[in-house]
């Protein structure tokens, strides 16, 4: 993981006067596993049909390797495509299928015939040589346009959403398999995708996309714990994004009381956009007939305060049984706060909700509409 | 009650398409100059139409126009329906409705305008010394004219249909532009090119009226000759011309429609396979 595989330099494109990708500058690293991620519209196939040459950029370079390959014709490129549907030739058998980009490197017949069941093999689908595309599941048929990708030993495989038409058990096994073949061949995947869960269960590195403009570059723990931006803490994930203000170094007001945080630098009695996850907002019970100045009272109090010396008061106004968790919201201060939790507080239980100062996150508030979907490399 | 009135309906209708065809074949069978009487079989028309050169001058003619025409204006119709198939939806419409408004116009009105074409041509011509002579190579031109529309009507769709990451992904695995289309285009859309061209053939095989407008003296396909010898007088060798005309065209509309069926098959066997 060091040397710089890929480098996109000041990369710009616009169809038909809108412009898609501004100004983008993005290195890859030799076996990364690199996402990126964003919402639709938001440039990132764009970049991958760049990087397959597909498309050409309007101005940028793109480097592969040492050499520039901004006009270099995608066959002549060592890069393979899987496409979001597959992409099969219909009228070819499996085999076939997988055997074209050989066939066209004129490889031997002795060559080719050990390559495609290698192939099959690593996708799991060893003895489906004969039979055609249309006779597969989508499953099955997107795992060969895998095979059919990986046999050629491309140094970078692209991944155009490869999942977006599976459901949502098989989506979760094929996650596993890319991550295996990823392993197992040594070789760089850039994958695009609209799914957080997705973009976080395999990637190494994360680009956060939108409007044209890379929101924020990072490890998936990075994007997660620390996105650099509304966009990102609303787009990866739930969250609460609430407005506060930042007193002093480590000290922020949200709603008016003031919370230990460890964020540093953000100047004095500046506005700021605040994230807190859901699963890190921590209810208490209100010990309602006990009466505030009781035992009972004090002594919940103490417990909240021993997480963070700021907290609030709320009432839980929503209530759903997720599986693993409850997910309620907490009315307090005119917010609907989102909170994850297995333990449950029934609608209209009184309770006292706090943080702790590690799960506060602070984000400078964009000046501008227009500073919202500004590049990273300018914050 | 109702089912024998259906039945009389059904064959009502078949007695009026048919009959005259059925008239027609019979009588080029019979061995007797007048139409009125039975004169026994004999296939002696057919014979004397066989060795009439004029006639077979005209089946030669026919033929030759039918597979050039159909062979030129599939070539055109590929080429234009693959650019058309890279248009945005708007343009497309708009171009597809100009070449489909030839298909709709009278047939008269093209065979008219074709001859006024060419011999505006030819007066243009002529002043460097040059000229448009009416005959094989004009009728050749009017009907690759009047059988593009379809060839590109029959094409298109199946290109439509093709998923556009197929070409994608073969040029992405190393194919060249060209080996792309050849390997991944062409066997997708190979249905529709060879209906394109078996309705051109077909097209072109019967067609009177722009021939007759476009053909100029001394050049004949086998229609005009028909129309020409029917003026002198109708020869029984003409049944047995039209006779033959008819069951060509039949057989070719038969292999088509096996070859639909065929295809219809497939699909349906596959998702058959598919839902297995």
């Amino acid at each position: 993981m060091s040397t710089k595989l890929i480098d996109l330099q000041h990369i710009t494109k616009s169809f038909d006067g809108q412009v898609v990708l501004d100004d983008l500058n993005l290195y890859i690293r030799e076996n990364e596993f690199l996402t990126l991620l964003g919402p639709s519209g938001c440039g990132k196939t764009t970049t991958l049909r760049i990087l397959g040459g597909f498309e050409k950029p309007d101005t940028g370079r793109v480097i592969f390797d040492g050499k520039d390959i901004t006009d270099l014709a995608p066959n002549k490129r060592q890069l393979n495509t899987v496409f979001q549907k597959y992409a099969l030739f219909t009228h070819m058998t499996i085999a076939e299928n997988i055997a074209f980009g050989l066939r066209i490197r004129k490889k031997s017949e002795a060559y080719i015939r050990d390559k495609v069941s290698y192939a099959l093999k690593l996708v799991n689908l060893d003895g489906y040589e004969n039979r055609m595309p249309d006779s597969l599941s989508g499953g099955q048929q997107q795992r060969i346009a895998i095979a059919r990708a990986i046999v050629n030993e491309p140094k970078v495989l692209l991944l155009d959403e490869p999942l977006g038409a599976l459901d949502l058990k098989l989506r979760q096994d094929m996650q596993y398999e890319l991550i295996r073949l990823k392993n197992e061949l040594g070789i760089t995947f850039i994958y695009v995708t609209h799914d957080q869960e997705e973009a976080l269960t395999m990637s190494d590195t994360i680009v956060v996309m939108n409007q044209g403009y890379i929101q924020q570059i990072g490890t998936p723990e990075d994007i997660y714990n620390e996105p650099q931006n509304a966009f990102v803490a609303d787009f990866i994930g739930d969250s609460n994004i609430i407005d506060a203000t930042m007193i002093q170094d480590r000290l922020v007001s949200i709603q008016g009381v003031r919370f230990a945080c460890v964020d540093t630098g953000f100047g004095t009695d500046r506005p700021v956009d605040v994230v807190i996850r859901p699963e890190d907002l921590k209810l208490r019970e209100i010990p309602e007939d006990a009466g505030e100045g009781s035992d009972a009272y004090e002594e919940a109090l103490n417990r909240v305060r021993k997480i963070n010396p700021g907290y609030l008061t709320g009432t839980v106004s929503h209530l759903i049984f997720k599986g693993v968790h409850y997910e309620m919201e907490v009315q307090s201060g005119g917010y609907d706060w989102l909170v994850h939790s297995t333990k449950m507080y029934p609608v209209g239980t009184k309770v006292f909700m706090s943080v702790d100062p590690f799960d506060i996150q602070i984000m400078h508030k964009p000046e501008s509409e227009d500073e919202q979907a500004v590049g990273v490399e300018d914050i | 009650m109702k089912k024998v009135f259906s039945r009389l309906y059904l064959f009502i209708i078949f007695i009026f398409l048919y009959a005259p065809i059925a008239v027609l074949i019979v009588l080029s069978f019979n061995d007797s100059r007048t139409r009125a009487k039975w004169g026994g079989f004999t296939l002696r028309w057919y014979a004397a139409m066989f060795r009439n050169e004029t006639i077979m001058d005209a089946l030669r003619n026919t033929l030759l126009i039918a597979v050039l025409s159909a062979l030129i204006a599939t070539l055109l119709g590929l080429t234009a329906a693959l650019s058309l198939n890279r248009m945005k939806q708007r343009k497309r419409t708009f171009v597809m409705g100009i070449i489909n408004i030839p298909m709709l116009n009278a047939e008269i009105v093209t065979g008219i305008s074709l001859m006024l074409i060419f011999i505006a041509l030819g007066q243009f011509l002529s002043r460097w010394g040059y000229m448009v002579e009416f005959g094989f190579g004009t009728v050749l031109i009017g009907h690759i004219t009047f059988n593009l529309p379809y060839t590109v009507l029959l094409i298109l769709p199946k290109l439509r249909q093709i998923n556009t990451s197929t070409y994608e992904a073969a040029l992405d695995l190393g194919a060249s532009r060209f080996l792309a289309f050849r390997k991944v285009i062409l066997p997708d859309i190979m249905s529709g090119i060879v209906s394109g061209f078996m309705m051109a053939f077909t097209l072109s095989l019967d067609d009177f009226v722009i021939t007759h407008f476009t053909k100029g003296p001394g050049f004949d396909t086998l229609s005009t000759k028909i129309y020409t010898e029917v003026r002198k007088g109708i020869k029984p060798e003409m049944y047995a011309l039209s006779t033959l005309m008819f069951v060509t065209i039949l057989l070719l509309l038969l292999l088509s429609g096996v070859r639909g069926n065929k295809e219809k098959a497939t699909v349906n066997s596959s998702k058959r396979r598919q839902a297995v």
